[in-house]
C-alpha cells in the first residue's frame, strides 16, 4: 500500500530501533508519554516495544476520546433517546462505553421501540445530517466526541443544518481540547506526579490546530514535545528524537510528522471552528476531573441544533467504579496491569472502565496485544 | 392452468403475502413454482414432509451441520443470501472431512419481500447447490408479518459422509504443526461493510462466497488423513478468532507470522481507512488447516494447485502454551497477541 507499507518496514524498524539503543544512555532512564491513543495502538499493534531498549518506557496518555468521555455523558445521551424518543448517531467505539444503571449506547439501544427511537453507528457526523435529511420524522441526535481531529467536520454539520434550516437535528456536543488535557497531567495535584521526560505529540489534531499551540509545554515545562504520525516508524522516529533532545538537555516542539502537520495548521478548520463553537468554561473529564477551558459548546447562533438547550438537559456527574483505575491509567500513573479488575472483572466482554472499551484505549491495548507480557509462556 | 383452476405465481411483480406461509394453496402454489422447480430433484418433488435417503457407504459415518443466514444486504460483489446459504453449510460439512451429501433448506419471508427478488435467491441457491452436487431435499417455509423480518432469513442443514480414517478436530491441533491458510483473508467481511455503509472504493470489493468441499478433497487426496489434524473455515470473526478457537481447543498456542498472512490490497486499503483488522473479518470461501509438519509442504502444494487455494500460504506453526495465546510476529518485527474478537468490529475514531 503506497504511503503506508513505507511507515511500516520491518528493516527500517530494526535500523531506528538500534539507532534508539545506540543514542540510549545505558546510565538513566527515559519515560514518554505518547498522548494519542493512535499512538498507544500502533506501539501495542505492531509490537514497538520489542525494538526498544529496556531503559525507554512508553507511557500511556489520555488522548483517547472515547476513554476521557465520563460515565454522566454517555448517560445524556442514553436519556435522549430512551425519554425523549430520538435517534443517536454515534461513532462506533463509543457504543461500548459503560454507563450507569449497567447500561451502555448498544444495550440501550435493545430496549429502544426502533419505529420511534434507535441509536446508530455512523463513520461521520456527515451521516447523521443525511439520516435526518432522509428520515424528516426522525429526531436525529449526533453525539458528538473527539478531540481537534473531528471538531471541524461538526462544525461542518452545524452550519449546514443551520443553512438548510433542518428542523429535526441537533449535536450533543462533547468536543475537547488538548493542550488542556496535556496541562492536567504535568499539573495533576493528586496523581504520584508522574516523571515524564517529554511526549510523543498528537498526529491528527495537529494537522487541524498546527504544533504552535503545543509551544507552552516545552517553554514553561521545559518538556520536550514531538508531534508524530501514527505509522509505527512514524512513533519510533519521534522516541529518537525525543532521546535526542533529553540527551542534549533540549526542549522543544519538533515535528516528526511533516507530511500532514505545519506549525499553523489548517486555518480554514481553525476559522470554522471557532466561527460555530466557543469554550466551556468547565468540562469533567473521566480521570482528570474539571478542568477549566478545556471543551467546546455550540455558540448561541446555533442554539436550535444543539442537544443540550434544545432539549433542555444538563450534565450530572457520575462517579466511576470505585475499584476502576481509568483515572491513574489515563494519567500515566498507573499501567493497566496495575488495576485490580484488569482482565479479571474487566475485560473487552465486560468493561468496567473506559479505557477497556475504545480500540485506542490503554487497557483495551494491552489486554488484546500485550497481556502474553504479563505471563511467561512456554515455547515450543 | 385450467386443470387445477389456479393462476400462476406472479414473480416478476408478486409480492410474499401471509397466506404464503399459511400453510394451505398459496403455501403449496410457492413451493411448487418456485423453490420445488428450481432445485428440482425427485425428493423435493416427493412432496412428502421429510427426504427418505440413502444410508452412507459402510464404514462412513454420518455428519450434520447448520446454519442460519441473516445477512444484510441479501445480495453483494461476489455473492447473494441463496449461494451463501448453500456455501455455508457445505463448507461446515467439508472441513469436518466429510463428503457434503443433502441440505435442507427453511425460509423465513417477511410479507412484503417481492417475489422476483426471493426468484433470483432460489435460482442462486439453486446453481450452487447445483454445482457443488449437494441437493436440496427438504424444506420449510414461513411468512412473518411485515417490519418483523429482515426481507429473507435461510436456515440451512446438511448431511455428509465422513469417509472412514478422517478425523480432522479442533482438538488435534499439536505443537509443531503447521497453520495454512487457502487464501486471502477478510474479503467478504469487507465486501459486505462496502455495501452495507455505502462506501465507494475505487474498485469493487467482492465476497469469497465459495464451495470448499472439492478443495478439502484435493487436500485429502494429496496427505495422509491423519496428516490434517484441523480443517476451519474463519467465517464470523474471521482469520483471529478462529485461529483462538482451534488453540483453545487443543490446548496449545499458535506463533503466526504477520507478513505471511494473504490479504487483498483493496481490503488493506478498506480496513486501513476504517481502522478494522482483515484477521477479524469474516471469510466465507477460506480454508484454515493444521497440518503435520512433515506433510505441510505437500498440503500447501496441493491447494495452490486447485483454483480455489491459488493463494494458499503457511502462517505459522502450532506452540505448547498453557495459556491458549495465539502470538503474531508483527511486519516490524515486533510480538503481540493476535486475540479474540470482541464485540463487532468496530471503526476507530480519529
Amino acid at each position: 500500500m503506497k504511503y503506508v507499507d513505507e511507515f511500516r518496514d520491518g528493516e527500517l524498524a530494526r535500523g531506528l530501533g538500534e539507532a534508539i539503543r545506540r543514542e540510549a544512555d545505558p546510565g538513566r532512564h527515559y519515560a514518554f508519554m505518547e498522548f494519542c491513543g493512535g499512538h498507544t495502538h500502533a506501539i501495542s499493534r505492531y509490537g514497538v516495544i520489542d525494538l526498544l531498549p529496556k531503559n525507554v518506557r512508553m507511557v500511556h496518555g489520555p488522548g483517547c476520546p472515547v476513554c476521557v468521555l465520563p460515565v454522566g455523558r454517555i448517560d445524556m445521551a442514553i436519556k435522549l433517546a430512551m425519554e425523549r424518543a430520538v435517534t443517536i448517531c454515534t461513532y462506533g467505539d463509543c457504543l461500548r462505553v459503560p454507563a450507569s444503571d449497567g447500561l451502555s449506547l448498544l444495550k440501550a439501544r435493545a430496549h429502544l421501540d426502533k419505529s420511534r427511537a434507535d441509536i446508530r453507528m455512523v463513520y461521520s457526523a456527515a451521516d447523521a445530517l443525511a439520516l435526518a435529511q432522509r428520515e424528516p420524522q426522525r429526531e436525529v441526535v449526533f453525539l458528538a466526541i473527539g478531540f481537534e481531529t473531528t471538531t471541524p467536520p461538526t462544525a461542518l454539520v452545524l452550519k449546514q443544518a443551520q443553512a438548510l434550516g433542518l428542523k429535526n437535528f441537533s449535536v450533543l456536543c462533547n468536543h475537547v481540547l488538548t493542550p488542556a488535557a496535556i496541562v492536567a497531567i504535568l499539573e495533576h495535584p493528586e496523581g504520584s506526579g508522574v516523571q515524564l521526560d517529554g511526549f510523543v505529540g498528537p498526529a491528527h489534531v495537529s494537522t487541524v490546530i498546527g504544533s504552535r499551540p503545543y509551544d507552552f509545554v516545552a517553554t514553561q515545562y521545559n518538556k520536550p514535545v514531538v508531534i508524530a504520525g501514527f505509522e509505527p516508524l512514524d512513533v519510533m522516529q519521534s522516541i529518537l528524537m525525543l532521546v535526542r533532545q533529553v540527551n542534549d538537555g533540549r526542549a522543544a516542539v519538533e515535528n516528526e510528522f511533516t507530511r500532514a502537520v505545519t506549525p499553523d495548521g489548517n486555518r480554514k478548520a481553525q476559522a470554522l471552528v471557532a466561527e460555530v463553537f466557543e469554550l466551556r468554561d468547565s468540562y469533567e473529564w473521566r480521570g482528570l476531573g474539571s478542568l477549566p477551558q478545556s471543551a467546546l459548546k455550540i455558540r448561541a447562533e446555533f442554539a436550535a441544533w444543539d442537544a443540550e438547550a434544545r432539549f433542555g438537559i444538563g450534565y450530572t456527574p457520575v462517579a466511576d467504579h470505585k475499584a476502576c483505575e481509568c483515572g491513574t491509567i489515563l494519567r500515566g500513573e498507573k499501567r493497566p496491569a496495575d488495576c485490580k479488575l484488569f482482565g479479571t472483572v474487566c475485560t473487552p466482554e465486560t468493561p468496567m472502565g473506559s479505557c477497556m472499551v475504545s480500540s485506542e484505549g490503554a487497557c483495551a491495548a494491552h489486554y488484546n496485544y500485550g497481556r502474553f507480557r504479563d505471563i511467561a509462556v512456554v515455547a515450543a | 392452468m385450467k386443470a387445477n383452476y389456479t393462476r400462476p405465481l406472479d414473480l416478476k411483480h408478486g409480492r410474499v403475502d401471509m397466506n404464503h406461509g399459511a400453510g394451505g394453496r398459496a403455501t403449496a402454489q410457492l413451493v411448487s413454482e418456485l423453490f420445488a422447480r428450481a432445485f428440482d430433484n425427485p425428493w423435493l418433488a416427493q412432496g412428502d414432509d421429510g427426504a427418505v435417503l440413502p444410508a452412507p457407504e459402510p464404514g462412513e459415518r454420518l455428519v450434520m451441520a447448520t446454519d442460519g443466514h441473516v445477512v444484510s444486504p441479501l445480495f453483494f460483489p461476489g455473492g447473494d443470501i441463496g449461494s451463501l446459504a448453500v456455501h455455508g453449510t457445505v463448507n461446515d460439512l467439508a472441513v469436518m472431512g466429510a463428503r457434503p451429501l443433502y441440505l435442507s433448506a427453511s425460509f423465513i419471508l417477511e410479507e412484503g419481500y417481492p417475489l422476483a427478488d426471493l426468484k433470483r435467491i432460489v435460482d442462486a441457491m439453486a446453481e450452487a447447490s447445483r454445482s457443488v452436487g449437494v441437493p436440496v431435499v427438504t424444506g420449510d417455509t414461513k411468512v412473518v408479518e411485515q417490519g418483523k423480518g429482515d426481507g429473507v432469513f435461510i436456515a440451512t442443514t446438511g448431511v455428509g459422509a465422513l469417509p472412514p480414517g478422517r478425523a480432522p478436530g479442533g482438538a488435534s491441533a499439536r505443537p509443531g504443526d503447521v497453520v495454512l491458510v487457502s487464501g486471502s483473508m477478510g474479503d467478504h467481511g469487507m465486501a459486505i461493510l462496502a455495501v452495507r455503509e455505502a462506501l465507494a472504493f475505487d474498485s469493487e470489493i467482492r465476497s469469497d462466497s465459495a464451495p470448499l468441499a472439492c478443495l478439502v478433497e484435493t487436500l485429502y487426496a494429496a496427505v495422509p488423513a491423519d496428516a490434517i489434524r484441523v480443517l476451519r473455515d474463519p467465517t464470523r470473526g474471521g482469520l483471529a478468532t478462529t485461529l483462538n478457537e482451534i488453540a483453545r481447543q487443543s490446548g496449545a498456542g499458535m506463533l503466526i507470522d504477520e507478513a505471511a498472512i494473504p490479504v487483498h490490497p483493496q481490503v488493506e486499503a478498506a480496513c486501513e481507512l476504517l481502522g478494522l483488522d482483515p484477521l477479524y473479518l469474516a471469510n466465507e470461501g477460506k480454508l484454515i488447516v493444521v497440518c503435520a509438519p512433515e506433510h505441510a509442504e505437500a498440503a500447501l502444494a496441493a491447494m495452490r494447485a486447485h483454483p480455489r487455494g491459488r493463494d494458499a500460504a503457511r502462517i505459522g506453526t502450532v506452540i505448547a502454551d498453557d495459556h491458549h495465546f495465539v502470538q503474531l510476529r508483527t511486519a516490524l518485527g515486533g510480538m503481540r497477541m493476535l486475540d479474540w474478537l470482541s464485540g463487532e468490529p468496530l471503526p476507530r475514531i480519529c
